[in-house]
């Protein structure tokens, strides 16, 4: 099903396994670091799910199973490149020092972004469908008008994949060559869709009909996922132009808290993607090969565990704007439309702090 | 110590009430932060509820079956107060004036926008009525919008749908909901209808409650003279399938006994073999296994009669549904692809079929799909039946109780096991030779199903 042509350098029981143009840079201690962060950002997405599920935040959007995607991603990034997600990147967030808490807030609807993008070169969630992919090559294009050496990556899924904004992206950053990474996350399902619905090829063999590379890479595998996306970042900076990743993985849990997996797919599927799991891959190999104790897992576990109870009490005590602040970053100048609304909603007397 | 409220959350955008499904904590239960609670179900999904606090259970604000409506209370706790150790504590410490529920909810939902024309006033008044009091300008009807001069009572689709099944004119209903909304209790109370929870205490029957779909009903002596339970939950997928299987498909049925000494001697011959140890085997199994091979043979019995496109659909593979009794009644779950198992393998999917429908864990997925089925009814006693079809099927087999029985074998009366199998078939599509010849050959699987499951 997957194919020969699938990118693997970390098979699902843990053991290296060599691939002809790609082999694993990384050494231990960076292993670990990958296998923390993976770690920390499935308790906290845990967290939120609870929060949801408490009546804390309005939704959520859980990334269990694709943390090894996201983290393999976020961490091959450069400081200055800069990454446009969707609302299901929160391993990159992490990856980029979005404070966790910063991340729920506009689950939590108290917010309309969450965090300065400037500060951590990664965007605010986009819910819209696919949009982020065409913010991310116009930001591509600026790029390499400045002749910056930076890279710009963005993210989506496979149901995403078919939408326009992502086609549209894809014609004008071949067009232009434009210095960006495309991330698309295959998690195998488009809230209840299959892939397999909407792709009649591999989704990466679509990059080919636009005129760029396009690659499919064990997505549940953090090695390949980082060795693959540097080196597309390496070839963005350097001029090469524009490269699609698919990250074969899947959605281990519900496409957000409004949704209800089992209606649409089998158990069984869910259980082989269990023998899947990037972050037990991960930990085998560190286990055998780099002779990490139980003790050291065990502080990582401790670790994300008080930063779950810091994000929970972080969330708690979140403030609800004045209403009348949702108007105020619709245009970065005034516009009479904007303005009208705001008017409009002061004379129904709903401003003031809740 | 301090008292916290567990409001029902909007688990799912939108959403105004679910159903108890389950109670995984009990009264006077000490629980964890994020320790499950509860089972909900809401019209989107049954989902589990995790504790927002560390404390102690004090009050269950419902029973299982009963709708809630969201930010009405679900649960009591005493929780510790005065540390700083769980963020629970910290929250029970701030005073906040509004609950914690409505207000990630009242705030616009992320990326789905909100419907235009009822939704705003709504959330306005929902606003004004969980927060400290309201700017000037708030119109006079805060309390009690459905007083306004509006159209129709302000309640909400399910509630209404209730209210007119019932034959209740909301216009006579006082709401008692938040800003006067009429809720499902109120249509209850000029009902009158009781509807099992708050019945009367009486004097304890010695006797016990019997069974009835999902729920117990009281003794003869000592409940109610006459209670009107709700049809919902499996009660309502079970009436719902059986009307409209029974007046669409015109079912006839055929009936066989079969000797199934064989298929006995087999099982207890199974039963010592090492390598099958804890593989739980039954004539069920070699039941489903002849089904099965029975629909390789006469593909037309795994059929189904598409009305509206006027076309019978044909599959080539069996979806096995079981007609599983479970503390919540009927439900019928499927094996899939069971046609591809083996011995081994249908005796497994049969028993986690089996399980997890005890155990309430049957997902929607594994009771879609069906298309043929088996109704066990041996093990209540009952020789046959005349089973209605599941919509979308083409036959059920009604497999009887194995008992000893006279047979005869070469002109000779002896003891056999015998067993009587019924099917009930669509017969828009199946006709009676094919019904028989299906029969026949499951039959035949039972009375000697070693060479079968050798050459299946």
């Amino acid at each position: 099903m997957i194919g020969e042509e699938l990118i693997q350098l970390l098979t699902p029981e843990g053991q290296r396994i060599a691939h002809p143009e790609y082999e694993s840079t990384l050494g231990g201690d960076e292993v670990f670091s990958f296998y923390r962060d993976m770690v920390i950002i499935r308790r906290l997405c845990n967290e939120a799910t609870s929060l949801q599920r408490q009546g804390q935040l309005a939704l959520w959007a859980p990334l269990q199973g694709q943390e090894a995607a996201q983290i393999g991603a976020g961490r091959a990034l450069a400081p200055m490149d800069f990454t446009f997600p969707s609302y299901r990147e929160h391993g990159i967030a992490w990856t980029r020092g979005v404070p966790p808490a910063d991340m729920l807030r506009i689950f939590r609807a108290t917010t309309t972004g969450g965090w300065d993008p400037q500060k951590y070169r990664h965007s605010v969630p986009t819910v819209v469908l696919g949009n982020q992919a065409l913010h991310a090559v116009g930001y591509a294009m600026g790029v390499q008008r400045d002749g910056a050496e930076e890279a710009v990556m963005t993210f989506f899924g496979d149901g995403a994949s078919s939408q326009g904004d992502v086609l549209e992206s894809f014609v004008w950053a071949a067009s232009f060559n434009a210095p960006i990474v495309f991330i698309l996350q295959n998690n195998q399902w488009a809230i209840s869709e299959p892939s397999s619905l909407q792709a009649k090829i591999p989704l990466y063999h679509r990059a080919h009909g636009f005129g760029f590379p396009g690659f499919r890479v064990d997505g549940n595998d953090v090695l390949a996922m980082y060795e693959v996306t540097k080196r597309a970042l390496d070839n963005a900076r350097a001029g090469g132009g524009p490269t699609l990743i698919e990250a074969y993985t899947y959605r281990m849990g519900a496409h957000t808290t409004s949704d209800d997996p089992t209606r649409y797919r089998i158990d069984a599927e869910v259980e082989m993607w269990k023998h899947r799991d990037p972050v037990e891959r991960t930990k085998a190999l560190l286990a055998r090969e780099y002779k990490v104790k139980k003790a050291a897992f065990d502080e990582v576990a401790s670790e994300a565990e008080e930063l779950a109870l810091q994000l929970r009490e972080d969330v708690l005590a979140m403030d609800a704007p004045d209403p009348i602040t949702m108007f105020d970053d619709v245009y970065a100048d005034a516009h009479p439309l904007v303005n009208e609304g705001r008017r409009e909603m002061i004379e129904l007397g709903v401003s003031g702090p809740r | 110590m301090s008292e916290q409220v567990f409001l029902l959350p909007d688990v799912g955008e939108g959403l105004v009430e679910a159903d108890i499904v389950e109670w995984k904590v009990a009264v006077g239960d000490v629980v964890s932060l994020n320790q499950p609670l509860v089972d909900i179900e809401t019209a989107k999904a049954v989902v589990e509820l995790p504790s927002p606090y560390a404390g102690t259970v004090t009050i269950l604000h419902g029973n299982v079956g009963d709708t809630i409506e969201v930010d009405q209370p679900l649960i009591t706790f005493e929780v510790v107060g005065g540390e700083d150790a769980t963020p629970a504590a910290v929250e029970a410490a701030t005073p906040a004036p509004a609950a914690p529920a409505p207000e990630a909810r009242t705030s616009v939902l992320v990326g789905y926008g909100v419907a235009n024309e009822d939704a705003t006033p709504t959330r306005r008044h929902r606003r004004q009525g969980t927060t400290a009091p309201a700017p000037a300008a708030a119109p006079a009807a805060v309390a009690t919008p459905s007083a306004a001069p509006s159209a129709s009572p302000r309640s909400t689709p399910p509630v209404r749908l209730y209210a007119k099944q019932h034959g209740v004119d909301l216009a006579r209903v006082t709401g008692t909901g938040r800003d006067g909304l009429i809720t499902r209790a109120d249509v209850d109370a000029l009902l009158g209808a009781g509807r099992g929870v708050g019945v009367p205490s009486r004097v304890a029957s010695p006797a016990t409650p019997s069974r009835f779909i999902g729920r117990d009903l009281e003794p003869w002596d000592s409940g109610p003279a006459e209670e009107r339970i709700a049809v919902k939950g499996v009660l309502k997928t079970m009436s719902e399938a059986m009307t409209q299987s029974a007046f669409s498909a015109p079912h006839a049925v055929v009936w066989l006994r079969v000797d199934a000494t064989k298929t006995v001697e087999l099982l207890a011959s199974l039963k010592s073999r090492p390598s099958l140890e804890g593989v739980r085997l039954s004539p069920l199994t070699i039941a489903a296994l002849a089904v099965c091979d029975g629909a390789r043979t006469y593909p037309g019995i795994n059929s189904s009669f598409d009305a509206a496109a006027s076309e019978v659909v044909v599959r080539r593979s069996v979806n096995l549904g079981i007609a599983a009794n479970t503390p919540r009644g009927l439900i019928v779950p499927n094996v899939k692809d069971a046609d591809r198992l083996g011995l081994v393998a249908m005796a497994q999917a049969l028993n986690g079929l089996v399980d997890r429908a005890r155990d309430n864990t049957t997902t929607p997925a594994e009771m879609a799909g069906t298309t043929l089925t088996i109704t066990n009814v041996g093990p209540f006693g009952v020789d046959g039946a005349m089973p209605i079809l599941p919509p979308g099927t083409g036959a059920i087999l009604a497999v009887g109780q194995l008992v000893k029985a006279p047979w005869v074998v070469d002109d000779q009366v002896v003891v056999r096991h015998v067993v009587e199998l019924s099917m009930s078939f669509d017969h828009r599509q199946i006709d009676g030779a094919l019904a028989s010849q299906f029969i026949a050959h499951v039959g035949a699987f039972l009375s000697d199903p070693a060479p079968m499951l050798i050459a299946g």
